[in-house]
């Protein structure tokens, strides 16, 4: 026998290596936002595209608060913060620590959702909802998509508790947790995209 | 409670739509009357339905291309028969009906016809070409399967219940628009490929870490098989050109059913927004269908001409290239439309530029018959047909590539016999090519050669005779999708190319004939070695077909050629010392559920029966958290059992010969040593 | 091209017949794989070509551009041509006629079109005569076209537009000399119909196989407006063509 097969031999012999899987997945959820980003980089070009189609409806300056966008980003910022906690705590084997704190991301969250909600409700009750305009119709696809990506991450947050406080702190948890983090800092990112191209240039 | 759904919906207006839901429905019937016959339930839910192995996702995604493939060409030989008779009458199908069927035609054949063929082949052939054992993330990849099966699905109902779209497999708005196109037709377009580009999207995903990840020790990304290195191209594409379909479509889905103006006439649309985005996926499409093609036509001349494949190097970074250039050229498209003379030539420049890397391609391909000992099974003939007939149709696109051309020739049958002859013999002819390849790997015996061979010659002779006419027709200035015309000349012309979608009609029986054939006399085509064809990458190092795990000991990877390597230092089927325990994916329901509820959500949103669509997106959502807290998604295979299969296969080897290629006269053997040595 | 594509012919015929398995006079070489100077020929021949090309690409595509004027020296006859479903109208403004699915110009004097469309996207083109360009609601395209010789050629819109789209098309007549051109303007004006925002809006209705129809007037600025409209803030389709709005 050669050397060669020996080696395979040997290198099979080992477990199959959990730290591989787990490695694999949080590659591969780096590929998927990689995907998530382009879907929101096209939804930025459509709102760059349709900009200046208000059919001569209310535009940006009109509508948009700084006030209320900045406490929008506030919250959210926050809310990543707490998450870093979590997070921490989670690497300190503090399983209070980490349900207390995914808590506190997702009422942040909710609350996030709760000032968009009142946002476009106000917006439409002055006649400027989506199918007002081309315009409008951007800005709710792309501040709204980034809206149902936050309610997927408040809905995972709330079944990672429910895995934390069933299963305790186990490596498949620590992994989702892991790549739940990926997942709600990256929605920290698209919006300070959206303030920075959207609510900012509307208000300078 | 029903959305818009009424009894109006059945097909019962017209004898020929009657007739489409007949066929749809009494084939669905006979398949569950089949099952039932067989008694093969058991089997078909527990060791299929529920299957998480990427072998049996393979082949269940190239069962369903193949279906889709009938339904598509019976559309395709409807138009061609009503262009056939339709000079100055109106033929047999009126306009709405027309229109339908070309709209289905491309929708079916883009993305229930190639993509599950794509998908089948990549799922079952990669990884064991990789040494792996199944892909980085089975459950994802039995999701992906039912979603296209669930858009697939989506399509098919049309025939029965409303109507499919009218506005083209591209859907341009604003005819595909709500004010223009009130009905469910454009919907079901749009729900179909939404959900299928959600699947496609997560194929892409998994294989992109499955190629990154899982290769076996030894397998630089140098040393991996051309197949694998298109496969890696092909899901990069996949990954980053998916998301611009479902921005288009999802753009359009909430236009027509919100109200929005991203793509109407009025109130600030810009329908140049949505063609723009739609390119930008659908350029990048053409080449995930064709690179994998390219793949296979790679292992089938090195295979068949028993030689080592020419420009390995070349051929991975012309594939690169072509992917990358992909996104650069989606405006050629639209040359048309009135882009300044700057754009249009850039992007033509661009579009061009794409024939240096596929010409450096087809020279690698043929010169790797050079000095070779060609053998001439059918997937080679369907590689020699590619290779001269595809040429023409890459000579045609340089010459759309030149705006002053298109300006011409853009929407004239000049630009639908271009596709054809490109998508035909660079797509088909390769999936073709692949399935009669690879057929004896997923199934233990081999595919009927003459029936194989007349398939073949039917398809190049219906090909030619089909689409030529349509190049002459162009340069006359005949539209595509004209449902009649009063234009003597062009009849002609037409009548051809209808003969010639007859005889293609015939290389599809062939294809039926030699499934039926082939499985009958299986008994004597067996492929007890794994190895038919005197392989030369790693999937022939399995056994015909694989075991769960495909391989029990991972292999060694030390060249390109990983197995035709082994085999010459003498090291392939070696029985390893010790075997070991191996984790498996368990089955699950958890995936055909959500496939299932998906096309009941796409269903109830096209009828807006919105009850229906939360319940559906209920169960969707249900589903992913069940899975998504479970830890015990494995079994383990012991090392006994492993041991078990893994002797009996050598057994069998034993008492079959080397290789059944050593029993045709064009067979090396012998002459290999001599020239190596 | 063909430098690429007969190669290509010969070598497959070539290959296949000499290195078949069975043919053992043909040299067999299984591990060539790689011969440097090949590799530059098949990368550089290609690319020695499409430079070429390119370059020609350039040139033509500038030359070439339909929105370029063909002769700077000739006055063109200026032409405005509305897509509706599923007809075309033509408007002569310099003439002050419009005409339904027949267009009519003198042969050797430049075709000076500005397009636009009152429904879906359509593409305008005579084949016999030259390219085509999209027609698009609330936008306008240009095109030049030139008749060398007189004749009657057809022309249509080439992008499916849904029914009535196969016959969509209208003939087209260059007519030998520019008196003739005159009398056929003359025999336009004799009709009794003015194309009014009234008519328009009738003859913007769907219909199929729509006659040849003159009209001896059109309403000043009516291309323009049919643009403007959809620019308006009402979800009316046709309720804008006033004739008082101008295009912005």
């Amino acid at each position: 026998m050669t050397a060669d097969t020996l080696g395979t031999v040997e290198m099979a012999a080992l477990p199959t290596s959990d730290t591989q899987k787990y490695e694999d997945r949080a590659f591969g959820f780096w590929i998927y936002l990689m995907s998530d980003a382009i879907i929101f980089a096209l939804l930025f070009a459509t709102y760059l595209v349709m900009l200046g189609n208000t059919a001569r409806g209310p535009t940006g300056q009109q509508l948009f608060s700084l006030e209320h966008a900045a406490a929008e980003t506030a919250v959210l910022l926050l809310s990543s913060a707490t998450f870093g906690f979590a997070s921490v705590a989670f690497a300190q084997a503090s399983r209070p620590g980490v349900i207390q704190w995914l808590s506190v991301t997702a009422v942040l969250g909710l609350g996030f959702l709760l000032l968009e909600y009142q946002e476009f409700s106000g917006m439409i009750a002055k006649g400027a909802g989506p199918d007002r305009s081309g315009f409008l119709s951007a800005f709710f696809a792309l501040v709204g998509t980034h809206g149902l990506h936050v309610s997927a991450g408040i809905i995972w947050i709330l079944v990672m508790i429910g895995q934390v406080l069933t299963k305790g702190l186990t490596r498949p948890v620590a992994s989702r947790v892991m790549r739940l983090g990926l997942f709600w800092h990256f929605l920290d990112i698209i919006w300070i995209g959206i303030f920075s191209v959207v609510y900012l240039p509307g208000l300078v | 409670m029903l959305g818009r759904l009424t009894i109006d919906a059945l097909p019962f207006y017209s004898a020929i739509a009657a007739g489409g839901a007949a066929v749809t429905v009494l084939g669905a019937l006979s398949v569950v009357g089949l099952i039932t016959y067989f008694r093969a339930w058991r089997i078909v839910l527990f060791d299929w339905v529920s299957s998480l192995d990427h072998k049996k996702i393979g082949i269940m995604y190239v069962m369903l291309a193949l279906v889709m493939l009938m339904r598509g060409f019976i559309d395709a030989a409807m138009m061609r028969s009503q262009q056939a008779i339709a000079f100055r009458s109106d033929g047999y199908l009126p306009a709405e009906h027309f229109d339908q069927i070309f709209s289905s035609h491309g929708t079916i054949m883009i993305f229930f016809m190639a993509m599950p063929f794509l998908s089948g082949l990549i799922n079952h052939i990669m990884p064991q070409q990789i040494g792996a054992r199944d892909v980085a993330f089975p459950f994802m990849n039995a999701v992906s399967l039912w979603l296209t099966a669930a858009g697939a699905g989506l399509v098919l109902i049309s025939l029965v219940i409303g109507k499919f779209s009218t506005a083209g497999w591209t859907g341009y708005p604003p005819y595909s628009g709500i004010e223009y196109n009130p009905g469910v037709g454009v919907d079901y377009w749009l729900w179909a490929v939404l959900i299928a580009g959600v699947g496609s999207t997560m194929s892409g995903i998994n294989f992109l870490v499955t190629i990154l990840k899982c290769r076996a020790p030894g397998m630089h990304l140098f040393r991996m098989p051309l197949f694998s290195w298109t496969v890696l191209v092909t899901s990069v594409l996949m990954i980053f050109a998916f998301p611009a379909l479902t921005v288009a479509c999802g753009l359009l889905a909430v236009d027509r059913i919100f109200g929005t103006h991203f793509f109407t006439n009025a109130m600030g649309g810009n329908m140049m927004h949505y063609i723009n985005l739609f390119w930008l996926w659908g350029h990048p499409e053409v080449y995930i269908l064709i690179l994998p093609a390219f793949g296979v036509f790679s292992e089938v001349v090195a295979t068949f001409s028993q030689k080592r494949l020419f420009g390995y190097t070349s051929l991975v970074l012309a594939t690169m290239a072509i992917g990358l250039l992909s996104f650069t050229v989606w405006l050629h498209h639209f040359f048309t439309m009135g882009p300044s003379a700057d754009v249009n030539s850039f992007f033509g420049i661009m579009t061009t530029i794409i024939a240096v890397p596929t010409g450096v391609k087809v020279f690698d391909w043929l010169l790797t018959m050079y000095r070779g000992r060609i053998i001439f099974k059918p997937p080679m003939l369907f590689t020699i047909g590619f290779l001269v007939t595809f040429v023409i149709g890459g000579l045609s696109g340089v010459l759309l590539a030149l705006p002053p051309v298109d300006y011409a020739m853009h929407n004239t049958t000049f630009l639908v016999a271009h596709f054809h002859n490109t998508i035909i013999p660079g797509v088909l002819f390769g999936y073709l090519a692949g399935y009669m390849f690879w057929f004896p790997k997923a199934f233990g015996f081999k595919l009927n050669e003459t029936w194989g061979a007349r398939s073949f010659w039917c398809w190049i002779i219906g090909f030619y005779l089909a689409f030529m006419p349509l190049y002459v027709l162009g340069l006359m200035g005949m539209p595509r999708r004209m449902e009649h015309y009063d234009i003597a000349a062009w009849q002609p012309h037409l009548i051809v190319a209808a003969v010639g979608a007859f005889i293609i009609f015939l290389g599809i029986v062939c294809l039926a004939i030699q499934l039926v054939v082939s499985i009958r006399d299986r008994a004597n085509a067996r492929d007890l070695t794994g190895d038919p064809w005197n392989g030369r990458t790693l999937e022939w190092a399995t056994s015909s077909p694989p075991a769960l795990y495909n391989f029990a000991i991972l292999p060694n990877v030390q060249s390109v050629d990983a197995f035709w390597d082994m085999k010459h230092r003498g090291v392939a089927y070696q029985r390893p010392e010790r075997y070991v325990d191996i984790a498996l994916p368990k089955n699950t329901f958890i995936p055909a559920t959500v496939g299932g509820a998906a096309f009941v959500f796409g269903f109830a949103v096209v009828w807006y029966i919105w009850w229906l669509a939360a319940v559906a997106f209920a169960v969707i959502l249900v589903a992913i958290i069940i899975r998504s807290s479970d830890d015990e998604t494995e079994v383990i295979l012991p090392a006994i059992e492993v041991k078990a299969i893994e002797e009996a296969r050598f057994r069998e080897m034993e008492a079959a010969s080397k290789n059944e290629m050593a029993s045709d006269p064009g067979f090396a053997g012998e002459s290999v040593l001599e020239a190596t040595s | 091209m063909m430098i690429v594509i007969v190669p290509v012919f010969i070598m497959a015929a070539l290959f296949t017949w000499r290195y078949r398995g069975t043919n053992r006079n043909a040299r067999y070489a299984p591990n060539l794989a790689y011969y440097w100077p090949v590799e530059i020929l098949i990368w550089g021949v290609p690319a020695g070509i499409i430079f070429w090309l390119g370059l020609h690409l350039w040139s033509a595509t500038h030359r070439l551009d339909p929105y370029k004027p063909i002769d700077p020296e000739v006055p063109p006859l200026r032409v405005e041509a509305v897509a509706q479903d599923w007809k075309w109208l033509f408007i002569y403004p310099e003439q002050d006629i419009a005409v339904v699915n027949e267009l009519v110009f003198p042969a050797g004097r430049p075709l000076a079109l500005r397009i636009t469309s009152d429904t879906v996207m359509n593409s305008f083109m005579i084949p016999g005569l030259g390219g085509q360009i999209y027609a698009m609601a609330g936008m306008q395209t240009r095109l030049h076209l030139l008749a060398d010789e007189p004749g009657e050629f057809w022309g249509r819109n080439v992008q499916y537009s849904g029914r009535g789209f196969a016959d969509q098309q209208f003939r087209a007549i260059a007519t030998t000399t520019e008196g003739e051109f005159g009398a056929w303007v003359e025999k336009v004006k004799a009709s009794t119909q003015m194309l009014d925002a009234t008519t328009y809006e009738q003859l913007a209705k769907p219909s199929v196989k729509v006659p040849v129809t003159y009209y001896s007037g059109v309403q000043p600025g009516l291309f323009d407006s049919i643009i403007a409209k959809w620019h308006g803030d009402g979800n009316h389709l046709h309720a804008q063509v006033t004739g008082t709005e101008q295009a912005r």
